[in-house]
């Protein structure tokens, strides 16, 4: 039952909000709201001991003659993944506060829905439940684009639409297929679609229809194009909720339905799919360096960041898919930490190209150090959270091959070059008319950096929980490719 | 015991915590307090341990009634907690004491605090005094994690650590991109090294099946000499040493990292921090011994930068950029004296070099502080009678380094020279080069800036003092320190004891067991090789003495006509102009030209050329609607015949 | 009532096929809606004549019955299309088809 009140709250929270009037009383509620949501899935988290099989199940018919049936249910994978939703999504809420946005209730009421669709995709164990969610975490993200965005938004969201609606097009062909190789009575329960068995041919085409779909999710080279775009051009909580969790539903795909599925031909083919992202890791990281715009560069980086992830989960090694989860929950505070910061410059300066800023760190040295340690955590230094994944990433992927691991490794240093580079010429030097009176953080502020920061260290010094966590469900799917029961 | 070892590294962290999140809200003198006071009490607590450990190595425990080397073998790592744990791959923090990180243990509190307390008067009017306290502090917290730990992740938290603090204290003064330039260098270089260090260690990881450097080392020891994995292994550390410790090709940002405080070149870019990849080796002592190639590879590298180094700063003329290459050079002797399986020589150096280079830097930033900020040491002179504590105690140091005995530098140095010798002669000849040149190039300095007449400006001039106490004194505790280290490991020739050789002969037991013995030198071969090294040296002091006292020359200005040698050296072989047109603009032009063209032109354009075509079509096909009903139904009935038609064919 | 099934099957197939045929050119060749209405009852017809004969020949009554349903439906359809007609006169002034192309691309 916890699962679905998971689900439901949100919704039924996105719905009641509509009806409120006063900007005061939809932020407060929104932000109540999501901590209460949080709140549950802590009680979930603390009552979480791994079973073998899913967890805190919930399963009701819903087209018994199509075999579709409601079943939620949470391993731990998907546990973090929920976790890090619902930590994340009242930090995004709180951060949206400073904004005046016109029509409040219904970017509210959206961003709780896109929660629930989120939710939705990290606890489905069914295909087409899994893909119905899949498709209404789009809608949110479109109108939040679409209505509140900058300049151009509405070739952008098109354009992100119809890019990432495509991908997923190809997932449902694929759920399809496999639906109709089940026995009769066919079903989209999951275990049904990890049982089917392929000819090698078959396998190849539903490994290709998965990985286009989620590889412009997550998206990997070179499939990256729509994202650049779409981060600079939705709001700040647009961006956050996007690069933040959205992603990572493409890598929990990944993990969840096509290791299990087509391990086969990802053993075959997988390597030509990991050169096409580690390639992409350089690539990113190479465009990343000569960016002007914060939030474009903050695209490029997180294209070189997931790329590694993916990578990761590609070679199915242990340690890269354990790397794999932690750099995904890593991540996600990493970047939506960064655009926070990225939001309250833009806030305060009016602008976010780099070379229009300068000596920042002079006047809100506060704002500085925010910045510097979750720069940080997203350069992968040492007891913070980004060294645990990538160490496990490259170590796995060291495992599958050395080179790849040389090639991958080289983000360590690139990201280095292009943080540090951005750090210096938005924070350090001298200041200038747009940076001369910048306020530093003030309470809300500090109060929405904070929880990231304590994450951040947290994870990164003791990883052991999130690691033991996601462990058995890691080695679980992995039997699948290694056919050990 | 466990409580004070955790103490040891935590207690500058708490430090750095206490003074980091206060921002400027803490009293100066309290700060000054916090940030010397932690680190005095982690150095009395290492020296506690230090004590205890003397007296039990000297008679081990009852209840082990094993030999010395056994006991260093056997006693476990102090664990903390687990890290990371997944099934093989156990990280454990944990942390390994034992005598070889119990030296840097104490040099690393002991010098840090002596630094400490100098930064007290020589920040004494930044306003980003708590700043630097709390960077220090934490600087020093990763050292200590990076000697004490107990397995390599550990060690690279400090590796990483103390290049996050580099990064931070070049950068001290951010206003000035030209200081964060050489801050963000120093950072990336040393992720270039990080990078091979990494690699290194998923090497070990995939041969060993752990981390830990005990069972590491115990498995290695059993492996052949010239392992090809073993080598690969070593050659990839030893990247990650090139980067940490400034060797060839890693070496430029070591001379642009001394825009940070000049307590930071003395702490991190010359005592401590830059010394970690000699540490590192030393510590996989096991792993290099079996891998000759690298050996090798490691001696020609470290003896190209010594002499390159050296021969560099030869014809600089900024006070500290001359110490910079020194301590480049000084690193290469290092490597040099652990390539020819020197490890206790190599350590013995690194840690009179730390006392004597820390001097250095300390006294070069008395003789800046005393000049209002001049580093040219054209601009300087005469300021032996007032600097006079500044100047005694830069001399004794000089003396050190130039490897004059009876002062530390001259056995540290001789102890590498002597194995240079036994391992290969012409090696030999050209290290002794380099101990000329380094004689040569140290009393340039200390003649153009101590003797003669000041040449600086007449505001200079009038404000010329000798600096406060509290910097003087860690001055002369150095000097004393730079003076008598020689002491820790006097050898058989002279009637020592070989202290720290023997302290450290646990740890590199093995190590010594599995090299080769070179063929041994006789006592008179010994004392004719110190002859020869001490005639160069003095020969270059006096020649020194010649041109720059006597002849006063050397006092070029920068764009003055020379031989294009000399241009050469003086421009610094234009490395950082090749470096600059190697990689920095390739990868920015690659930069550009993977956005502009393959991204917008080519990826973009087919993605959207995709939609383009959608778009297209359907333009042209609406031509189709035509509007006309007759048309349509025209359409229609050629639909219905032609459907009839195939199926009939059919 | 015998002597119906003494004409054979096909003369009924081609005339009811010349009459069908004679609609659908009716239809694309005429311009005015009206006569474009009467040849879709002619086809409608046709097919109703061919119901009619092949309900004969089977001894099945449903074709019969379905006549009834197709000329009930055929009557609905003349009627509104006959209303549709009269609305269009009313704008336009006007029953040739070819004027009613506004909605095209």
């Amino acid at each position: 039952m916890l699962t679905v009140t998971l689900i439901l709250l949100p919704l039924a929270l996105s719905l009641i909000i509509l009806l409120l009037k006063e900007q005061r009383a939809i932020r407060q509620f929104a932000l109540a709201g999501a901590v209460v949501e949080f709140g549950i899935s802590v009680v979930a988290f603390i009552g979480y001991k791994y079973s073998g099989q899913y967890n805190l199940f919930y399963s009701a018919d819903w087209l018994t003659g199509l075999g579709v049936s409601l079943k939620f249910g949470m391993e731990g994978i998907s546990l973090l993944l929920v976790m890090l939703t619902t930590f994340l999504a009242p930090i995004i809420i709180l951060a949206s506060f400073n904004h005046s946005y016109s029509r409040p209730s219904a970017f509210f009421s959206l961003i709780l829905f896109m929660e629930m669709a989120m939710i939705g995709v990290f606890t489905a164990s069914d295909g087409l439940m899994f893909y119905i969610f899949w498709e209404l975490a789009l809608i949110p993200a479109y109108f939040i684009c679409a209505v509140w965005g900058g300049n151009d938004r509405i070739r952008i969201t098109f354009k992100f639409f119809i890019y990432t609606f495509t991908g997923s097009l190809f997932m449902l062909l694929a759920l399809i297929y496999l639906y109709f190789k089940t026995p009769l009575p066919h079903s989209f329960d999951f275990q049904w679609l990890y049982a089917v068995s392929l000819n090698p041919a078959e396998q190849i085409w539903i490994f290709l229809a998965f990985f286009i779909a989620f590889a412009i999710k997550i998206p990997v080279f070179p499939f990256h194009t729509w994202q650049p775009d779409t981060y600079t051009g939705t709001p700040a909580a647009g961006s956050m909720l996007l690069a933040g969790i959205m992603l990572k539903m493409g890598i929990y795909g990944m993990i969840r339905w096509m290791i299990p599925i087509c391990h086969d031909a990802m053993q075959q083919w997988g390597g030509i799919v990991l050169i096409l992202a580690i390639t992409g890791i350089v690539y990113a990281s190479l465009i990343a360096v000569r960016q002007s715009d914060m939030k474009r560069l903050m695209a490029y980086s997180s294209i070189a960041h997931v790329g590694l992830i993916a990578a990761g989960v590609l070679t199915m090694t242990t340690y890269a898919m354990q790397g794999a989860v932690i750099q995904m929950v890593s991540h996600g505070i990493n970047i939506v930490g960064l655009f926070i910061v990225i939001d309250l410059i833009e806030q305060r300066t009016g602008t976010r190209t780099i070379s229009d800023l300068g000596g920042i760190a002079l006047k809100a040295p506060r704002l500085a150090l925010f910045f510097m340690v979750i720069l940080l955590g997203s350069v992968a230094l040492p007891l913070t959270n980004g060294f645990v994944g990538e160490f496990l990433l490259l170590l796995g992927i060291f495992e599958y091959s050395a080179i790849f691991a040389a090639v991958a490794g080289l983000t360590i240093i690139f990201s280095a070059v292009y943080m540090l580079w951005m750090f210096q010429r938005t924070m350090l030097g001298k200041s200038n008319a747009k940076t001369e009176n910048i306020r530093d953080l003030n309470r809300i502020e500090m109060a929405t950096l904070i929880p990231l920061v304590i994450l951040i260290f947290w994870i990164g010094l003791f990883p052991g929980i999130f690691l033991d966590m996601a462990l058995p469900d890691v080695q679980q799917i992995l039997f699948f490719v290694f056919d050990i029961p | 015991m466990k409580i004070i070892l955790i103490l040891i590294p935590l207690l500058p962290f708490l430090g750095f915590l206490i003074l980091g999140l206060g921002f400027s809200s803490i009293p100066r003198k309290a700060t000054s307090y916090i940030g010397a006071g932690t680190i005095l009490i982690s150095f009395i607590l290492s020296l506690f341990i230090f004590l205890n450990f003397h007296n039990s190595a000297i008679s081990p425990p009852h209840y082990l009634a094993t030999s010395l080397p056994q006991y260093f073998a056997t006693s476990p790592p102090h664990y903390l907690f687990s890290w990371i744990s997944i099934g093989q791959l156990q990280i454990p923090f944990s942390f390994l004491i034992d005598p070889l990180s119990l030296l840097m243990m104490l040099m690393v509190t002991g010098v840090s605090f002596i630094i400490h307390v100098y930064s007290i008067g020589y920040m004494k009017d930044d306003p980003g005094y708590n700043r630097f306290f709390s960077y220090m502090n934490l600087f020093v917290f990763f050292m200590l994690l990076l000697v004490m730990g107990a397995n390599y992740p550990i060690m690279f938290i400090g590796w990483e650590g103390v290049g996050l603090c580099s990064y931070l204290l070049i950068g001290f003064w951010f206003k000035n991109h030209d200081y964060n330039n050489a801050a963000k260098k120093a950072f990336i270089m040393n992720r270039i090294g990080d990078l091979g260090f990494l690699l290194g260690m998923f090497l070990i990881f995939t041969t060993f099946n752990s981390l830990d450097f005990r069972e590491i080392f115990a498995r290695a020891k059993l492996m052949e000499p010239g392992n090809p994995i073993l080598i690969t292994i070593t050659l990839l550390l030893f990247m990650g040493a090139v980067g940490k410790s400034a060797q060839i090709p890693l070496y430029t940002w070591l001379p642009d990292a001394m825009a940070g405080p000049t307590p930071v070149s003395a702490l991190i870019h010359a005592a401590t921090m830059v010394t970690a990849g000699v540490y590192m080796i030393a510590r996989s002592n096991i792993l290099y011994v079996l891998s000759p190639l690298t050996m090798e590879i490691m001696g020609v590298t470290a003896l190209a930068t010594a002499l390159f180094a050296a021969s560099i700063a030869v014809l600089q003329n900024d006070i500290k950029k001359i110490l910079a290459y020194s301590t480049i050079s000084q690193l290469g002797y290092m490597f040099l004296g652990l390539s020819a399986g020197a490890f206790t020589g190599a350590m013995f150096h690194l840690t009179t070099h730390a006392f004597f280079k820390a001097l250095l830097f300390l006294a070069a930033g008395s003789v800046i502080h005393a000049l209002g900020g001049a580093q040219d040491i054209r601009k300087m002179g005469g300021l032996r009678s007032r600097l006079p504590k500044t100047y005694w105690t830069f001399l004794i140091a000089t003396i050190a380094i130039a490897g004059i005995p009876p002062l530390s530098g001259f056995f540290s140095k001789d102890e590498i020279l002597l194995h240079l010798f036994e391992h290969n002669v012409t090696w030999w000849i050209l290290a002794f080069a380099g101990s000329a040149l380094t004689a040569f190039y140290m009393f340039r300095l200390l003649y153009l800036t101590f003797f003669r007449n000041f040449r600086g400006s007449d505001q200079q001039k009038h404000h010329l003092h000798e600096s406060p106490a509290v910097m003087t004194i860690p001055l002369i505790i150095l000097a004393v320190l730079a003076a008598l280290g020689g002491l820790l490991n006097i050898p058989a020739v002279f009637g020592g004891g070989s202290w720290l050789t023997g302290f450290l002969a646990p740890v590199f037991a093995d190590a010594v067991a599995l090299s080769v013995p070179p063929a041994t030198v006789s006592h008179a071969t010994e004392w004719l090789l110190m002859a020869t090294t001490l005639t160069g040296c003095l020969v270059m002091v006096f020649w020194a003495w010649r041109r720059y006292v006597k002849q006063a020359k050397g006092l070029l200005p920068d764009d003055a006509k020379r031989s294009l040698v000399v241009q050469l050296v003086s421009k610094k072989y234009y490395i950082d102009e090749l470096y600059d047109f190697l990689f920095v603009k390739p990868a920015l032009w690659l930069s550009r030209f993977l956005h502009q063209v393959v991204e917008l032109r080519f990826i973009d354009r087919i993605v959207n050329g995709v939609g383009q075509v959608v778009v297209w079509t359907g333009n042209t096909v609406r031509y189709v609607q035509t509007g006309n009903v007759g048309f349509y139904m025209f359409i229609m009935i050629l639909g219905i015949i032609l459907i009839l038609f195939f199926n009939i064919l059919i | 009532m015998t002597n119906l099934t003494t004409i054979p099957i096909h003369y009924y197939l081609i005339f009811c096929s010349v009459l069908f045929s004679i609609g659908v050119f009716g239809v694309l060749i005429k311009r005015n809606v009206l006569v474009i209405l009467m040849s879709i009852e002619l086809m409608i017809n046709s097919i109703n004549l061919l119901l009619a004969a092949f309900s004969t020949y089977t001894n099945d009554p449903a074709g019969q019955i379905f006549v009834f349903f197709i000329m009930v439906v055929a009557a609905a359809e003349v009627a509104i299309g006959l209303a549709i007609v009269v609305l269009i006169y009313r704008t336009t002034h006007s029953i040739d088809i070819n004027i009613l192309n506004k909605l095209k691309w």
